[in-house]
């Protein structure tokens, strides 16, 4: 498992970056949500990887703190999803403000050479 | 403490929370409504401020003080609000800024797009819960609402230019907020908490394993805060950004990369304090070099800029580099010396990035912008009132601008008589101060030569700009101001001259903040004693 997140993790943040580093805008919004999720998940692994976990309290079973998964990463990856959703949705709109304006939809507002 | 005043600490949160969500849906036509209960928002914000750093000055030792339990759970489960001197400080600095640019803001600029008065207060509030917060994804959530509402600043006026350098400035910050996010998940990973206080403590009791991986975590996220403090080469982003926001919002973003140094200096100084076994002064090499090679290309933009705006991002990111260095000479007195010439540069920039927009109109060049954003709203169908000259016009308006710009060039260069000056030198006789002359390493003397090359630099250049404006008679176009545009200038202008007469007394405060900054357990066990609030009948 803990291969198969690795992985998973790596090409997310990989391919988030490289888009991110391309010259059209909708690539680099691409590039962005891809990061958000590789640090999603990142921040879901940094509670450790569990299996069989009970991942809430229930009424009247009595366990150790040990054998609960960790609630608080949880929280903290709903919480990044929320803020970077509505990040990519305002970069969204700057974006098509910028296509609207420029009329490009290259990062600089006009083609280079680099295409 | 008790009754009102034990929930003091929370309203520079509150205050501008609950005037911009009432700002919000008011109708845009109503400019004196939302501009009245903006300015009673910052007025309120400054009283706090006030308030806020009497009551942390009594405090002896390094304790908070004031901490404030979010729904009164019990540390360290729950997030944490502390007020000292420092945070106290940064949170007057930061009204006195907003008044400042607010009042500059309601001669013309807030006209140039919709919801300015709400996003300010946004911005603020954002702001103000960076300096108070003591949680670490806390304060990734003060950060995105600081950030988020500067998205919306940025581009207020739109217009092509404002629009690609907000593209560029919202990439650049939302790849930052990832690496946030990746530095706060390692050091939770590694300490097993959020709270700033509590992770102080656990480090000098970690196993080495850990301390690697908290050490990994802390480089990570300061990685995030270096790139809104500017660090070469993390500031690319910079000059074009501020330059292309209006000037009121750039003058407000002069605080901004402000946040990124307080964060670094709390997060730094409460983590690897001297007590933190083998991590104590982690990153120092870091911050220093950093902050140097950051000074001194700054220096080199600075001479290259040509034109005010550039050469005001420059002069941020000059001092931003100083205060990296400032911070990584460690020691008391450089401690104080880096955060007395952090207010008087900030103070300073904003006026000079307000001046900006008068500076241009010597040369009616503020005109032709504000036609092009007019040209947009009118566009979308909003109906704009004609920037007609209304209010009183001040009289020797050509004297006004020459003596603010002398007055600004002297505090960003760091010439004397002014505070710019008093803080460099204080930086540079704390440095030298650390030992026999001899054992100076090299590092502090690149430093002062740094910053005596480029107080240098920025005369050349900010002279150069000058000549070219004043100097050339013929083609003056005698500005009318109004008092509401002078005001803001001259009130920073004074706050700069106030602190260089009060440099004593500012200065002793400084000195009693820098030495609670560096006793950070004690700070942090400051934090954690404090208890929830017991109810009657619970």
């Amino acid at each position: 498992m803990e291969l198969i997140l690795a992985l998973a993790i790596g090409v997310l943040a990989g391919a988030g970056i490289w888009l991110l580093l391309r010259p059209r805008t909708f690539q680099v919004i691409m590039g962005l949500s891809l990061l958000s999720y590789a640090v999603n998940l990142f921040i879901f692994s940094m509670g450790r990887l569990n299996q069989n976990m009970a991942p809430v309290i229930v009424d009247g079973v009595l366990l150790e703190v040990a054998e609960y998964a960790d609630p608080l990463p949880q929280a903290l990856v709903l919480t990044a999803i929320v803020i970077s959703f509505a990040m990519t949705a305002l970069f969204l709109v700057v974006l098509l403000a910028a296509r609207g304006l420029t009329g490009t939809d290259h990062v600089d507002g006009e083609e280079g050479s680099d295409g | 403490m008790s009754g009102w005043l034990q929930h003091l600490i929370i309203m520079p949160i509150l205050l501008p929370l609950l005037i911009g969500a009432a700002l919000a849906p008011v109708d845009e036509q109503r400019r004196g409504l939302k501009l009245g209960i903006g300015l009673v928002g910052t007025v309120g914000l400054l009283v706090i401020a006030i308030g806020l750093l009497w009551q942390a000055d009594q405090v002896s030792g390094a304790a908070p003080s004031a901490t404030y339990l979010l729904s009164n759970w019990p540390l360290p489960f729950g997030i944490a609000l502390a007020a000292d001197r420092l945070a106290a400080l940064m949170l007057l600095l930061t009204a006195v800024l907003a008044c400042a640019t607010l009042l500059f803001a309601a001669a013309r600029w807030d006209r140039v797009g919709v919801h300015f008065h709400a996003l300010f207060q946004f911005l603020l509030m954002g702001v103000n819960g960076a300096f108070l917060t003591n949680d670490l994804f806390n304060l990734f959530v003060f950060f995105e609402v600081m950030l988020a509402a500067s998205y919306g600043l940025l581009l207020h006026g739109s217009g092509k230019q404002r629009v690609r350098a907000g593209l560029h400035y919202v990439a650049v910050n939302l790849a930052a907020s990832s690496v946030f996010l990746v530095g706060v998940a390692l050091i939770y990973a590694a300490s097993g908490s959020l709270s700033m206080a509590d992770i102080a403590l656990r480090i000098p009791a970690m196993s080495p394993a850990d301390t690697h991986l908290l050490e990994t975590g802390a480089a990570i996220l300061a990685v995030a805060f270096l790139v809104k403090s500017a660090i070469w080469p993390l500031n690319f982003w910079l000059p074009a950004s501020y330059g292309a926001a209006t000037p009121p919002v750039a003058a407000m973003f002069a605080i901004m990369t402000k946040v990124g140094i307080y964060v670094i200096l709390r997060l730094w100084l409460l983590l690897f304090s001297d007590e933190a076994g083998a991590s104590a002064g982690f990153g120092t090499h870091w911050l220093l070099y950093g902050g140097l090679v950051t000074l001194g290309i700054a220096s080199l933009g600075m001479l290259a800029a040509q034109d005010f705006r550039k050469l005001a991002g420059h002069s941020v990111i000059a001092s931003c580099g100083t205060l990296l260095a400032g911070m990584a000479i460690g020691g008391t007195g450089a401690t104080a010396a880096m955060l007395y010439y952090l207010l008087g540069s900030t103070l300073a920039l904003a006026a000079f990035y307000l001046l900006t927009d008068l500076l241009d109109r010597i040369r009616d060049f503020g005109a032709d912008l504000l036609a092009v954003t007019v040209e947009a709203f009118e566009a979308e169908g909003m109906v704009l009132p004609e920037p007609e000259e209304i209010g009183v016009i001040i009289p020797a308006a050509l004297a006004f601008l020459g003596l603010s710009f002398v007055a600004c060039t002297l505090m960003l260069t760091g010439m004397p008589p002014l505070a710019g000056f008093v803080g460099k030198f204080a930086l540079m006789a704390a440095a030298l101060e650390q030992g026999a002359l001899a054992e100076v390493p090299w590092s502090t003397w690149v430093l002062v030569a740094l910053l005596i090359l480029s107080g240098l630099a920025g005369v050349v250049a900010l002279m150069r700009l000058g000549i070219r404006l004043f100097w050339v008679p013929e083609q003056h176009r005698t500005p009318r101001l109004r008092v509401i545009e002078a005001a803001p200038i001259a009130g920073l202008l004074l706050c700069c001259i106030l602190l260089t007469v009060y440099a004593g007394p500012v200065l002793d405060y400084l000195q009693r903040t820098a030495e609670a900054l560096l006793h950070g357990p004690a700070f942090a066990e400051g934090i954690l004693s404090s208890e929830p609030v017991l109810r009657e009948g619970h």
